[in-house]
């Protein structure tokens, strides 16, 4: 479990849908306890790369690998019981249900699953867990407010708590300050850093000036293919990315 | 953990425990004092006893419906095959009654499962659509059996006179005796859903509504929560038909008529979707409506027609849920 092993593995993933290939063979390595930034422009895959990381599809080719085992095409919940944990692009929470509900029952999924006759009242635990997460992302005074009521920032904070509650070794985070005010942004990039000093962390982000400060490692995508790798120096320097942002404008 | 505010919190909440939170606290207790005194306020009996088996079947229904939001137009094969095991485990193998309606729970638990196997991999209007060609094919399949089930005549002879509970024998041709044995299985059957309900795997059913993706990335397998759910409404559907059965003596095939599936979406849209008593009120209204429309116009349905849709235009939570949820902003 030493930091600076591989974690995560793809080995040629590529996904197309219907005739339209959206990602062609991508292989790459993300090393433990590292923050690793998936960036590229519109329509270069990112989104469909991140969704091959986290299960939600399965590879038309290639495989993943995490801590070393086969995972390709598990379904989603199985990722999440081995303990890679996602948000989402588009906030994605349970809407009707309290903000601390949102995060408990998102801690069940660890516990008590099909447990259908013990009164869950008793499952203390997780409901001082969802308050110690709900202090964590800054959400303590939103406790019992309807999750769906909550501003767009302070939704996309619950998201990452709920993520959290799953206790993952993994966090992969999709474009995780899309749509924030300039403050939000700050304050979401330093809650990012902050978690990933206890676990490794893989984000999809569009602009690529926010994760430039924050990322170990990045991965450029463009047009479904791995267009470059590395430090953010590497990548700065590097011409086919310059090439690649210069030659459309970052929105 | 700041725990100060916490403790300001806690205080906080009890203070605000109003009396809806009380009454949900004691729903069952306060269910079941409701259903010992109905039938003295109900014009016959035996409605009252309707009342409790379609409320009942509802309330099946409900839980996967309101609580998990699957709208199934098959109910009717569970609650048929709920009514038919127990009627045959009555007429062909000369059960005693409280082993036939335990056959009969078991009957809705099957069905329950090979339909919810096929079905609970879609979702939406497809969900509806294969409930309800699944529940076609049970339909045939119990018409065709002519020998098991007496085919379009229905299975007769399912007669129950006495029943005895712990030593004692009780009249059950007495509808009085009648209703407060369906009331003790209608209590029985609320305790668990009660529980249910309050359990891990409710809050799972509840999660799984509100957002299936999101369920699914915490790690919920939301097809077997899915299942599971519908085996369990098939449990509840399946205690309704072979108490019908009971109180019937009879199982006509009707009862597995794509009507009798509709039936449940109405009462349960009625009375309140997603709300623990909201089946019965919706069953209540609905069966009185036709018991006393009836009398005067052979037109009822028209009637009934009128109120349902009032309902679903004005009262989207229906008759319980728009009572209960009044002054809750």
């Amino acid at each position: 479990m030493s930091a600076g092993e591989i974690i995560l593995r793809t080995d040629g993933v590529g996904k197309s849908f219907g005739k339209f290939t959206a990602l062609k063979a991508v292989s790459a390595e993300f090393r433990r306890g590292a923050i690793t930034a998936i960036i590229g422009p519109n329509g270069a895959g990112k989104s469909t790369y991140f969704n091959l990381l986290c299960g939600a599809f399965r590879p038309s080719t290639g495989r993943v690998e995490f801590e070393g085992r086969d995972v390709t095409g598990l379904p989603q919940h199985r990722f999440a019981h081995m303990g890679v944990a996602k948000s989402f692009q588009i906030t994605n929470v349970f809407p009707q249900l309290s903000t601390h509900e949102n995060i408990r029952v998102a801690a069940q999924a660890r516990v008590a699953r099909f447990d259908i006759w013990r009164p869950r009242a008793r499952l203390t635990e997780l409901g001082d867990e969802a308050d110690a997460i709900l202090e964590r992302v800054g959400l303590w005074d939103r406790r019992e407010r309807v999750a769906g009521a909550l501003a767009h920032g302070e939704q996309r904070a619950l998201e990452i708590g709920m993520a959290l509650a799953s206790r993952p070794r993994l966090l992969l985070l999709d474009e995780p300050t899309a749509g924030m005010s300039p403050e939000e942004t700050r304050v979401m990039m330093e809650l990012i850093v902050k978690l990933a000093e206890e676990r490794t962390v893989i984000l999809v982000e569009h602009k690529m000036k926010l994760v430039m400060g924050i990322s170990d490692r990045l991965l450029v995508l463009h047009h479904g293919e791995l267009l470059a790798e590395g430090t953010p120096d590497d990548i700065r320097r590097n011409e086919t990315v310059k090439r690649v942002y210069l030659g459309q404008r970052e929105h | 953990m700041n725990q100060a505010s916490q403790a300001t919190l806690a205080r906080a909440r009890d203070a605000n425990l109003d009396w809806r939170e009380l009454a949900t606290r004691y729903r069952v207790l306060l269910v079941s004092a409701f259903l010992l005194a109905f039938p003295l306020v109900m014009p016959f009996t035996a409605l009252a006893i309707n009342i409790l088996i379609y409320g009942l079947y509802a309330l099946g229904f409900n839980l996967l419906f309101g609580y998990l939001g699957l709208l199934s137009f098959g109910h009717a094969a569970l609650l048929g095959a709920g009514a038919y095991f127990c009627g045959i485990a009555i007429v062909h193998f000369g059960m005693p009654w409280f082993a036939a309606i335990a056959i009969g729970v078991l009957g809705g638990v099957i069905t329950a499962a090979a339909i919810g196997a096929l079905a609970t991999r879609t979702r939406g209007i497809y969900f509806a659509m294969v409930t309800l060609a699944l529940s076609q094919c049970v339909y045939y399949l119990f018409y065709q059996a002519v020998d098991w089930t007496g085919g379009e005549n229905g299975l007769r002879g399912i007669n129950v006179r006495e029943i005895g509970i712990f030593g004692i024998s009780f009249d059950f041709i007495n509808p009085m005796t009648r209703y407060y044995v369906v009331a003790g299985f209608v209590i029985l059957a609320l305790i668990v859903l009660s529980r249910i309900l309050a359990s891990p795997f409710g809050a799972v059913i509840e999660a799984v509504r509100e957002n299936e993706e999101r369920a699914r990335a915490s790690g919920y397998n939301v097809t077997l929560v899915r299942l599971i759910t519908f085996i369990l409404s098939g449990a509840f559907c399946g205690l309704a038909g072979a108490l019908y059965a009971l109180q019937l003596s009879t199982v006509p095939i009707e009862i597995m008529h794509y009507e009798t599936s509709g039936l449940a979406v109405m009462m349960c849209l009625l009375g309140g979707m997603g709300t623990f008593f909201g089946p019965f009120v919706g069953a209540a209204v609905f069966l009185m409506l036709e018991n006393l429309v009836s009398l005067w116009t052979v037109h009822w349905q028209l009637i009934v027609g009128a109120v349902f849709m009032i309902c679903v235009l004005f009262f989207p939570r229906g008759i319980w849920g728009t009572l209960t949820m009044r002054g809750k902003s």
